[in-house]
């Protein structure tokens, strides 16, 4: 044993010296990496940082009021961010509305019900929605989708709740051009589906299948399994993949900008148009000078603010299960 | 026993119900469960279609050679192709993932081989997840304060470097879930030659992941060749061929069909119909192959 480590120390060294990599690539490739790491860390500070420094002359400016005002005036520099806020929640709203069962749906369809040939070719197909750019979203969302929404829902429904209390005025449209807060929700929808789909997906498969089988074999329906057994197991982390979606509605821009309207007031109906943060954003950036310009970064640091808490809630959501 | 159970419990059944011994409203539950989400899945699947659809059928009809080879048109003139949004959109994405990709692999390596478990490791990943998620206009935002006010001016730079911002969370996320695929007994093997653990890394890690990489790579190149919103502010567009030292406005597809799709010009609209058909269809084809590569390679 001795002579046989020994005659492979003596046969390592005798050999020629192999290529050996020169000192300190290690440590440079290790400090290589970690800065590249570290440098994830300093862009989100950085992005956070330069919406602060630009939008704190808003913030000086208009104190508090500038969340509250609805007010945005270029002509007389005064600006409030209060329709904005209102137009993306209320747009963000009314998507998880419609997309949160629409994921549900689709998830519990490709773990439970599809056969499993049809498996593949529905996932990707539900996965590649993600992949369609936000401004073809818009496009099919102004062109295709507005007038049809128009002619099919608005006018009729217009028709209907004319002079009814609440409803009358929530589902009334003035102008029924088929773009407002409800279409740019609807399309937010279809556009969130992919993710919340994947992501609830993803966590009713890591579900043990004994419970489901056990749940089965006492003669539960598919319902019932659904409803009792993998709902109350997936839980918290269904809620995180719904907040990941809520934090894509409300920044997605594209796509709103197209079928929002860009109005700049307050309306009681979702019908009417209206503008969230980013559309507005998207819309004057490029024309904006002096306070205006301060004012739409403090729309951006609002806006990153609350998809910042949205974000970090949703991901401490879905990892909890994944730990426990 | 066997036989004799079947006679006990058959009188305290009352004459079963042809869809056997279900309750009526647990069938109907369960029936309408299964109706409604094969139903949503359908309505899923068919926006994809009417979308696919409606490019063909809006973007076919302008599709010429003039498309490829002719600048985007002025206001008000006839004709025109968008050449130079084409050639601008290939350059800002392949600009995009050049800055990131060294990035998001290197910080991805870290997260699966250094960092691992402890504390930084954990705030990054949570960072990066974070930024995966985050408004791409906002990156817009940021990269005008970074480097279009500073430089003075638009920039491709500038464009560039947004795009790699949103590129480089999605190349960080797939390089550590595929290096963490790579078994530990490969990097024990390597180690226990005496290699340094760079060179473990790069010629045995890497190596094994590599497919799972270059997919996280395709997708990130997907993502970022459709991205509208951080070019608005920083490549921003214009109709010509761009300075070649990228300063100054460089066109690019996603902007210019924002501007020309609702534009009142008919041959702008067209063109903007045909971009769009273009990068769709050149974005899904990406992600299956993308995809189509990583299968073959698990399937190995």
């Amino acid at each position: 044993m001795v002579a046989l480590s020994q005659e492979r120390l003596v046969s390592s060294a005798a050999s020629p010296a192999r290529r050996s990599p020169p000192p300190g690539r290690d440590r440079l490739f290790r400090l290589a990496s970690l800065g590249s790491a570290l440098l994830v860390l300093i862009v989100l500070a950085g992005i956070l940082g330069s919406m602060i420094y630009g939008g704190l002359p808003a913030f000086r400016e208009f104190g508090l009021g500038f969340i509250t005002s609805s007010v945005w005036n270029v002509n007389e520099d005064q600006y409030g961010a209060w329709v904005a806020i209102v137009g993306t929640l209320s747009t963000a709203l009314i998507a998880l509305v419609i997309g949160v069962p629409l994921s549900l749906g689709i998830a519990i369809f490709l773990t439970q019900l599809c056969p499993p040939w049809l498996k593949r070719p529905v996932a990707t197909t539900i996965e590649l929605l993600a992949a369609v750019p936000s401004i073809i979203y818009g496009m099919w969302g102004l062109f295709v989708f507005a007038p049809l929404f128009a002619n099919y829902v608005q006018i009729p429904v217009s028709n209907i709740v004319e002079g009814m209390p609440i409803v009358g005025t929530i589902l009334y449209a003035r102008t029924p051009s088929g773009v407002g807060i409800l279409t740019a929700g609807i399309i937010l929808a279809i556009m969130i589906i992919p993710f919340i789909a994947s992501i609830a997906r993803d966590i009713l498969d890591q579900i043990p299948s004994v419970l489901r089988e056990s749940a089965y074999g006492i003669g539960c329906t598919t319902w019932e399994v659904v409803r009792n057994v993998l709902l109350p197991q997936a839980g918290v982390s269904i809620i995180g993949a719904i907040m990941l979606g809520l934090g894509r509605a409300l920044g997605e821009t594209m796509a709103v900008t197209f079928v929002v309207g860009n109005a700049n007031r307050l309306s009681g109906s979702i019908f009417d148009p209206g503008s969230t943060i980013a559309s507005r954003i998207a819309n004057e950036f490029n024309e904006a000078i002096g306070l205006q310009l301060n004012a739409l970064m403090a729309l951006g640091c609002i806006l990153f603010l609350v998809t910042f808490a949205v974000l970090v809630l949703a991901r401490l959501l879905v990892s909890r299960v994944k730990v426990g | 026993m066997d036989t004799a159970l079947p006679a006990r419990v058959a009188p305290t059944t009352v004459a079963p119900a042809p869809w056997g011994r279900v309750r009526r409203s647990r069938h109907v539950a369960n029936q309408a469960l299964k109706i409604i989400c094969t139903l949503f899945t359908i309505l899923g699947a068919t926006v994809l279609g009417w979308i696919l659809l409606m490019l063909l059928y809006e973007g076919i009809g302008g599709l010429s050679p003039a498309v490829f080879t002719e600048t985007t048109p002025g206001p008000g003139s006839q004709g025109g192709g968008i050449a130079n949004a084409l050639v601008g959109s290939l350059i800002l994405t392949f600009l995009g993932i050049v800055v990131a990709t060294p990035v998001g692999v290197l910080a991805g390596t870290y997260l699966a081989e250094y960092g691992k478990a402890s504390k930084l490791a954990e705030i990054i990943r949570f960072v990066n997840d974070i930024l995966l998620a985050a408004p791409s206009i906002l990156i817009g935002l940021f990269v005008y304060m970074l480097m279009v006010q500073p430089m003075g001016g638009y920039s491709g730079w500038a464009g560039g470097v947004a795009l790699a911002i949103i590129a480089v969370p999605v190349i960080v996320r797939t390089t550590e879930d595929m290096l963490r695929l790579v078994p530990g007994s490969l990097r024990e093997a390597g180690a226990a030659l005496g290699a340094p653990m760079s060179t473990v890394i790069i010629h045995i890690s890497w190596k094994a992941a590599r497919a799972g990489m270059v997919t996280g790579i395709l997708l990130a190149t997907a993502r970022i060749a459709g991205e509208t919103a951080p070019l608005l502010f920083t490549a921003l567009n214009n109709n010509f061929w761009f300075n070649p030292t990228l300063m100054g406005g460089v066109s690019n597809l996603p902007v210019m069909i924002f501007q020309f799709a609702l534009s009142p010009y008919e041959n702008w609209r067209e063109l903007a119909w045909a971009g769009a058909l273009i990068i769709t269809m050149s974005i899904l084809a990406l992600s299956v192959v993308a995809r189509l590569l990583l299968r073959k390679d698990k399937a190995r």
